[in-house]
């Protein structure tokens, strides 16, 4: 229980904290109020099946399945196909952190979770209609042509600025998590 | 999309029900606590986009990055869009709501790209994952990146 309250700590604060600033600026407070609501709803709708597919892949997928295919030395096809894991979710990017966490336990390159990590970010096919949709398909296009590879230069460049150890570091606390 | 990815779960998880129950019972409490170690992260960021949301409306962004805004609108452009997080299907409504009341190409490039690849309110979410110093620089690589994006766009399709 107190360890439930200690982790919790910081959301009733923000609880708190929005309720205090409904008391000051009712209309806005209940504007924030929607909004979380709304955020929460699509938090609830988005998740189960990510999440769900994470316990399918960390309990069914062996680790030198995951090692072979975007492994160290897994090259091209390793970057290919965390381009497409990733452009293919959906929901916000918070959502792909605890995916990478397993990626890590299974042994992805490092490099490639930061890959995944980018394309989840911007690349993800769902929004690119709805960019489409909404800004023109030359802006989205130019966009995506920029992005693809400049999400691999940042993770190549990223994936050398942390030193091995750090990185092993990283890999050890994600076995803890799950 | 979320329908896509229900159907995939629905059917890889039915799969793997019959195959194994025990492993799908292990399945689940896997699933659970993946999504309960970062649940407390989760509710503090709806809530803090709630608020932030019910302060910056679009019309405080198109304010902020407004036909002549030029570089300077560009860089409050890529400010706003890293530390506001709006869910996609708001963001591009906005994005060409944006377009039409004057706003820049570049300017609204650098807002999209940096809403996308930049997470401010996320950071302590990502820390926790990677680590503080690795979240600094991937943010504040994709931050740098977004210029590079907003040039090329207002290039091509604002034909700067």
């Amino acid at each position: 229980m107190k360890k439930f309250l200690k982790r919790y700590l910081m959301v009733f604060l923000a609880i708190a904290g929005v309720g205090l600033f409904t008391l000051l600026n009712r209309e806005a407070g209940l504007r924030a109020i929607n909004i979380t609501a709304y955020s929460f709803k699509e938090m609830a709708l988005v998740l189960p099946p990510i999440f769900i597919l994470l316990g399918l892949l960390d309990v069914w997928v062996p680790r030198e399945t995951m090692v072979r295919y975007m492994g160290e030395g897994s090259g091209l096809k390793g970057i290919v196909l965390a381009i497409l894991l990733g452009s293919a979710a959906a929901g916000p990017l918070y959502g792909a952190f605890p995916v990478a966490a397993v990626f890590m336990k299974k042994g992805v390159k490092f490099s490639n979770i930061l890959i995944f990590i980018g394309a989840w970010s911007t690349t993800k096919i769902p929004m690119f209609l709805f960019e489409v949709a909404s800004l023109g398909a030359k802006f989205a296009v130019t966009r995506l042509l920029v992005d693809i590879p400049g999400i691999i230069i940042i993770a190549l460049l990223l994936a050398a600025l942390i030193p091995k150890d750090k990185v092993r570091q990283l890999y050890e606390n994600a076995e803890k998590m799950n | 999309m979320a329908e896509f990815l229900y159907i995939a779960a629905a059917v890889l998880f039915a799969l793997s029900f019959f195959k194994d129950r025990k492993k799908t019972g292990m399945v689940l409490k896997k699933a659970w606590k993946a999504f309960e170690h970062i649940l407390p992260e989760f509710l503090v960021i709806i809530l803090l986009v709630g608020v932030m949301m019910a302060l910056i409306n679009p019309e405080v962004i198109s304010k902020i990055i407004g036909v002549d805004s030029g570089w300077l609108g560009v860089v409050l452009a890529a400010v706003v869009g890293s530390i506001t997080l709006i869910p996609g299907f708001i963001a591009f409504p906005t994005a060409a709501m944006l377009l039409e009341g004057g706003a820049g190409y570049m300017q609204i490039g650098a807002f999209v790209s940096t809403l996308m690849m930049v997470g401010v309110i996320t950071f302590p979410v990502e820390a926790k994952y990677f680590g503080k110093k690795l979240t600094l620089y991937r943010n504040l690589m994709a931050f740098a990146f977004s210029f590079l994006v907003a040039y090329i766009i207002g290039l091509v399709v604002g034909g700067l």
